[in-house]
């Protein structure tokens, strides 16, 4: 087996008494003690996330915006420089490659993937890019990148930018800036469903990011992958490889926003066009227990006393303290409100499909 | 969180379960190592009280964010008691394994059975060879 890859913060992790797990080939900090506190800093004030397993790769060249147009399913003909959008890349028959944020800069592409996709998401763009004038250059190991989430992110953010300009964005706008004096580019996006930014910095010098960011009384808690997990479950943000699989397309996923099946030039677009008019058997859904107990990935649901579904994702949300989950199911019972029962392990626990999301940080969103 | 260790007045089980007996009663937990295997616990899917608890076999769950975990009963006996505080307060199980902590007093079925568990000295030396 081949050792685990260390980012460039792992040494500020195991001072701060973190408790590391293998996440996509990478050694990660799961958390610090109690995901619980963690999760809660984070939508009380601020929270401080390494994220930079994540890939980053870089698409550029005379054709490379028509050429996403033609990898991804948003319309990215729509995006400016200096804005990000989320959208997905797939395969010929509409299955889900990866899920991902297509930042506009002045001179490229940067397409932030899934840590468990870069080597897929760079084989399908190479397949794709034959014959056009593109290139496309695997950044992850360059790049280090931290999340800053929650409402007290401005106030941690602002004694350490080089202008004001990463704490006027709009969101998913993306600007060049600094901070704490290492160049940064600093987008208004995350994962958490709290306002906040995502920081992409030179691998070596993210610590010195890191240590400005924790620092002083406005500064943000170490936040780990389980934290940032639950946070992403009560927001129902589905993740790849739970919801989003070659198995699930878009818009059984819910996800049919984030795709321009108006103009349906992507590659995979005729399976999602013909979903649409026929519809499909099934659909994701959010859900919360109604009695207590932990849904589980894998668990079934029920509906009348008989398989109706499977989780793909289940928690205990500390802000509902209740199960909280995701999954598929018959798409007669995905509308909120639908009473349904979860199998957790022989228990049939009731449980009601809810809106996204399950937890409401609009007022914050800002 | 609390400090390692392991009090000498317990007996303990290879699947890391503690037994304070009481005369013919017997209160059961989880040692430190197991609750720092298993994370910040957010559940405990007690027993009720009168079931038959059976040595080696699981009488409980205890759930992290992310694992389940089922409790072994580390002898044999009837539930008497399932600490409700626990119930409300998982956490406390990470905070106080061996105090507030505990899950339930039991009417041990066989007092002998006790015998059988290691002491806090065989249980140490037990954990120093798994971590090697």
């Amino acid at each position: 087996m081949e050792a685990l890859r260390r980012t460039s913060l792992h040494p500020r992790h195991a001072q701060a008494g973190a408790r590391f797990g293998g996440f996509a080939g990478w050694e990660m900090p799961l958390h610090y003690g109690s995901p619980r506190e963690e999760h809660m800093a984070v939508r009380r004030a601020a929270g401080l996330f390494d994220v930079s397993h994540m890939g980053q790769l870089e698409v550029s060249g005379p054709d490379a915006r028509a050429f996403l147009a033609h990898a991804l399913t948003n319309d990215i003909t729509a995006v400016g420089p200096g804005q990000g959008q989320y959208t997905l890349m797939l395969d010929d028959d509409g299955g889900v490659v990866d899920d991902l944020i297509a930042y506009a800069l002045l001179d490229r592409f940067l397409l932030v993937v899934n840590a468990a996709n870069v080597a897929a998401c760079a084989a399908r763009l190479q397949a794709l890019a034959l014959g056009r004038e593109v290139q496309v250059a695997d950044r992850t190991h360059e790049v280090a990148m931290l999340a800053l989430q929650g409402p007290g992110w401005e106030a941690a953010l602002r004694p350490l930018v080089a202008t004001p300009a990463p704490l006027t964005l709009e969101y998913f706008e993306v600007t060049e800036d600094a901070v704490a004096g290492v160049p940064a580019l600093v987008a208004r996006t995350g994962y958490t469903g709290e306002p906040g930014v995502e920081m992409l910095v030179p691998w070596s010098q993210a610590p010195r990011v890191w240590d400005a960011l924790t620092r002083g009384a406005d500064g943000a808690t170490p936040a780990g992958l389980v934290a940032r997990d639950t946070l992403r479950t009560e927001m129902g943000y589905p993740l790849y490889g739970q919801e989003l699989t070659a198995e699930r397309t878009p818009v059984e996923a819910g996800l049919r926003w984030a795709c321009d099946l108006e103009r349906a030039r992507f590659a995979g677009a005729p399976r999602l066009v013909a979903q649409v008019a026929e519809g499909t058997p099934e659909r994701l859904c959010a859900f919360v227990l109604e009695e207590p107990g932990i849904p589980r990935p894998g668990q079934a649901v029920l509906a009348g006393g008989s398989a109706a579904g499977v989780v793909t994702s289940g928690t205990l949300s500390p802000v509902l303290e209740a199960g909280i989950g995701m999954a598929y199911v018959r798409a007669d019972l995905a509308a909120p409100d639908t009473a349904i029962a979860i199998d957790v392990r022989g228990k049939h626990k009731r449980a009601r499909v809810a809106r996204r999301p399950l937890v409401d940080t609009s007022p914050r969103k800002g | 969180m609390s400090e390692a260790g392991y009090p000498t007045d317990l007996r303990y089980h290879r699947e890391h379960d503690w037994v304070r007996v009481e005369g013919e009663e017997a209160v059961f937990g989880i040692t430190w190592y197991a609750q720092d295997a298993l994370g910040e616990v957010v559940y405990f899917d007690a027993p009720a009280v009168g079931d038959a608890l059976t040595a080696d076999a699981s009488y409980a769950e205890l759930e992290s964010v992310k694992a389940v975990s089922d409790v072994i009963a580390p002898v044999g006996g009837e539930v008497l008691e399932v600490n409700d505080e626990v119930v409300g307060s998982p956490e406390l199980v990470n905070q106080d394994p061996y105090g507030r902590g505990w899950l339930v007093r039991v009417r041990l079925a066989d007092p002998a059975q006790v015998d059988t568990l290691m002491d806090h000295a065989a249980y140490e030396a037990y954990l120093s060879g798994l971590a090697g």
